[in-house]
C-alpha cells in the first residue's frame, strides 16, 4: 500500500464512531462520513442500516456517486423522522461551529436576526441531538470552527441538555472527528476531551487551533491507521475517484 | 368508442346498478343518471387568482425536489405580496424572496441540495429583508400535523435545549400530565393554501407520486384550507393504477381544490421518474443570483417578464 493520507485516517476515525452500534440507521452527512459509514458496515459493523441519501435503505457496499447494489427498504424523509424518534439512529453531521460542550451550529454565523453568513437553517439538528447519538465531522479544525460559543445552537450540547431533563434523556454526543484529531466528552462535566491525534499532528497544534480550553489527558495516543483491508475498500471500492482528497489535505 | 373506455363505462354502470339493486348484467347501456363529480382542472393563473396578499401559503416538495415551480412562477407574475411562506425550502423560496413576495418565512432549511446554500435566501437573511420562523425539520412537520388534526399544538422533544426556542420567543413549553417532562408545544401552522407538484392526477384531485419519496405533500394539503396540485399529466382516474401501485396515490380528492396540468412544472427541480434536477440550469440560477444585472436577464428569460 502506498502512503496513507490524512483523509484516509479521517475516514477510519469517522467509521469508528459507529462501532458497536448494532442494527441502527447510520446517517452520515457529507462526503468523508459517507465513505466512513460504508466502510464501517463493510468491516466491523455489518448490521448497520444505510440509506442511499434519498429514499432507499440499501445493502452492499457501493462507490461515492454510484448506485447501491441491493435495495432492502424504503425510508422517505417522513420515515427518517419516525425512526429518529425511536432513537435507533446515529447521525454524523458537519457543523460550521462547535463549542466545548458539543453545541453545534449549522444555521447562521453572526446575529441570527441579521447574520453575516446565513447557512442552511437548523435542519434536523435540534431533534437529532435530543433523540439519539450524534457525532460530528469538522474538516477544517481552527478558531472559526472550534469556538468558545456557537452563534446559533442547532445541535444541543451537554450543558444545554443538562439544564432540561427532557432534553438530556436521550442525548449523547458520541465523538467529534476533525482533520487534526478525535475528541469525545468523557470528562466529569462533559467538556470536550482530546482522544487521539492524527499521525503527523501534535497535541500543541490541536490546542493552538482550538478556540476553547480542551481537556488533554497526560498520554494522548495516535489515531489508529487504516488496515490494508480498509485501505483497499476505501481506495478501490468506496472512493476510487479519491473525492476524499478534496475535503482533507495532506 | 375505444375498447378501454368502453370497459371503464361498463364497469361504472355495473357498480352503480349493483348499488341500486338492479343489476341486470346486460350491455354497456346504462339507464342510471349519475351526477357529475367536480372537475377541478384549472390553469396556474386561475389558482393564483384564488390567492390573496397576506395569505399563509405552504409549498410542498423538499429542497430542490418536486417543487411546484410553474405555480411559483405564476405567483411571481401576479401582484400578490406580503405572503407567509411555509416550506422545506429550495428555489421556490429563493424566487419568491428575490421577487419580494415574502413577509415571513417558516422553514426548517433552505437548500438547493447539490448546491447547499440558496443564494436569494442568504441575501434576504443577511440583509434582514424577511421575518423568519426557523424550526427543526421535524418541528415543522408537527406544526403542519397539528393544523391537519385541528389541534392547537403538538408536543415535541425536538427544539429543547436549542436556540430555536430563543429565536422564536413565542414558542412555549408544556408539562407532561403523565410524568415530569417539559416539552415544546409546537403551535399549529394552518395554511390558507398549499401548492404541490406530483407526477399524475385526475381532474378530481386524486394525485399520484411515482418517485421514491412522497415528501410531505399530503400533509401540506391536509393542513390547508385550499390545496392546489400541479402535475406532469392529467389522466382518467382508472389509468392512475393501471401501471402503478395504489400506494402511489398520495392525495385524495377531498384534500384538493384545484388541479393544474403542468408538464415540466417542477423544472428545474427534480420530478423523478419523469425527469431529474436540471443541474446546469440550477448552476446558472445560482451564478445569475450573484449579480443584479445577470439576475434581471435570467429572470426575464425564465419568466418572460421583466424583473
Amino acid at each position: 500500500m502506498s502512503v496513507i493520507t490524512r483523509a484516509e485516517v479521517c475516514v477510519v476515525a469517522c467509521a469508528e464512531v459507529w462501532r458497536g452500534d448494532g442494527e441502527i440507521l447510520a446517517s452520515p452527512i457529507g462526503l468523508v462520513p459517507s465513505i466512513a459509514a460504508r466502510l464501517a458496515r463493510a468491516t466491523f459493523a455489518p448490521d448497520l442500516l444505510l440509506s442511499d441519501g434519498e429514499a432507499y435503505l440499501t445493502q452492499g457496499t457501493w462507490a461515492i456517486g454510484g448506485t447501491p447494489p441491493v435495495i432492502e427498504g424504503w425510508i422517505p424523509f417522513r420515515a427518517v423522522f419516525d425512526l429518529l424518534y425511536t432513537g435507533r439512529r446515529h447521525v454524523m453531521m458537519g457543523p460550521s461551529q462547535i463549542d466545548r460542550y458539543g453545541n453545534a451550529n449549522i444555521s447562521a454565523i453572526g446575529d441570527f436576526a441579521r447574520p453575516t453568513r446565513a447557512l442552511l437553517g437548523v435542519r434536523g439538528a435540534p431533534g437529532n441531538t435530543v433523540n439519539h447519538p450524534t457525532s460530528y465531522w469538522v474538516p477544517r479544525h481552527g478558531h472559526r470552527s472550534f469556538v468558545a460559543a456557537v452563534d446559533m445552537v442547532s445541535g444541543v450540547g451537554y450543558d444545554r441538555a443538562a439544564a432540561n431533563p427532557a432534553a438530556g434523556r436521550y442525548h449523547e454526543i458520541r465523538r467529534v472527528v476533525s482533520n487534526l484529531g478525535v475528541f469525545d466528552f468523557g470528562t466529569a462535566d462533559h467538556r470536550m476531551r482530546l482522544v487521539s491525534v492524527h499521525p503527523g499532528v501534535t497535541v500543541d497544534e490541536i490546542v493552538a487551533a482550538t478556540g476553547f480550553e480542551l481537556t488533554v489527558p497526560a498520554d494522548v495516543p495516535q489515531t489508529r491507521l487504516p488496515t490494508d483491508a480498509e485501505l483497499a475498500l476505501i481506495r478501490e471500492v468506496i472512493d476510487p475517484a479519491s473525492v476524499r482528497a478534496r475535503e482533507v489535505e495532506g | 368508442m375505444d375498447r378501454g373506455r368502453e370497459i371503464r363505462l361498463r364497469r361504472e354502470c355495473s357498480v352503480i346498478k349493483q348499488a341500486l339493486g338492479t343489476f341486470t348484467g346486460q350491455g354497456p347501456a346504462c339507464a342510471v343518471k349519475k351526477a357529475a363529480m367536480a372537475n377541478k382542472q384549472m390553469t396556474e393563473d386561475e389558482v393564483v387568482a384564488q390567492l390573496r396578499s397576506g395569505m399563509t401559503i405552504g409549498i410542498g416538495g423538499w429542497g430542490s425536489r418536486r417543487k411546484p415551480m410553474s405555480l411559483v412562477r405564476a405567483i411571481l407574475r401576479s401582484d400578490l405580496t406580503d405572503l407567509t411562506i411555509v416550506s422545506y425550502g429550495g428555489p421556490d423560496v429563493g424566487l419568491l424572496l428575490a421577487a419580494k413576495k415574502v413577509r415571513r418565512l417558516v422553514y426548517g432549511f433552505v437548500s438547493l441540495d447539490t448546491i447547499p446554500l440558496e443564494p436569494h435566501f442568504r441575501a434576504a437573511r443577511q440583509s434582514g429583508a424577511v421575518e423568519v420562523t426557523e424550526y427543526d425539520e421535524g418541528m415543522l412537520r408537527w406544526a403542519l400535523y397539528a393544523a391537519a388534526c385541528r389541534l392547537p399544538f403538538m408536543p415535541s422533544r425536538a427544539g429543547l435545549g436549542s436556540d430555536v426556542l430563543k429565536v422564536n420567543p413565542g414558542l412555549r413549553t408544556v408539562a407532561s400530565p403523565y410524568g415530569d417532562e417539559e416539552l415544546v408545544a409546537i403551535p399549529a401552522v394552518r395554511l390558507d393554501a398549499a401548492l404541490v407538484h406530483l407526477n399524475r392526477a385526475d381532474v378530481h384531485g386524486n394525485a399520484q407520486y411515482l418517485g421514491p419519496d412522497p415528501y410531505f405533500d399530503d400533509l401540506f394539503c391536509s393542513a390547508a384550507d385550499k390545496a392546489y396540485v400541479s402535475c406532469e399529466q392529467v389522466l382518467d382516474t382508472a389509468e392512475l393504477t393501471r401501471t402503478a401501485p395504489v400506494q402511489s396515490l398520495l392525495l385524495q380528492r377531498w384534500m384538493v381544490h384545484g388541479v393544474v396540468e403542468a408538464p415540466g412544472g417542477a423544472h428545474f427541480t427534480s420530478c423523478d421518474p419523469d425527469y431529474g434536477r436540471d443541474e446546469a440550469f440550477q448552476r446558472e440560477y445560482v451564478t445569475a443570483a450573484a449579480d443584479p444585472q445577470a439576475w434581471a436577464a435570467f429572470y426575464d428569460r425564465y419568466l418572460g417578464v421583466p424583473a
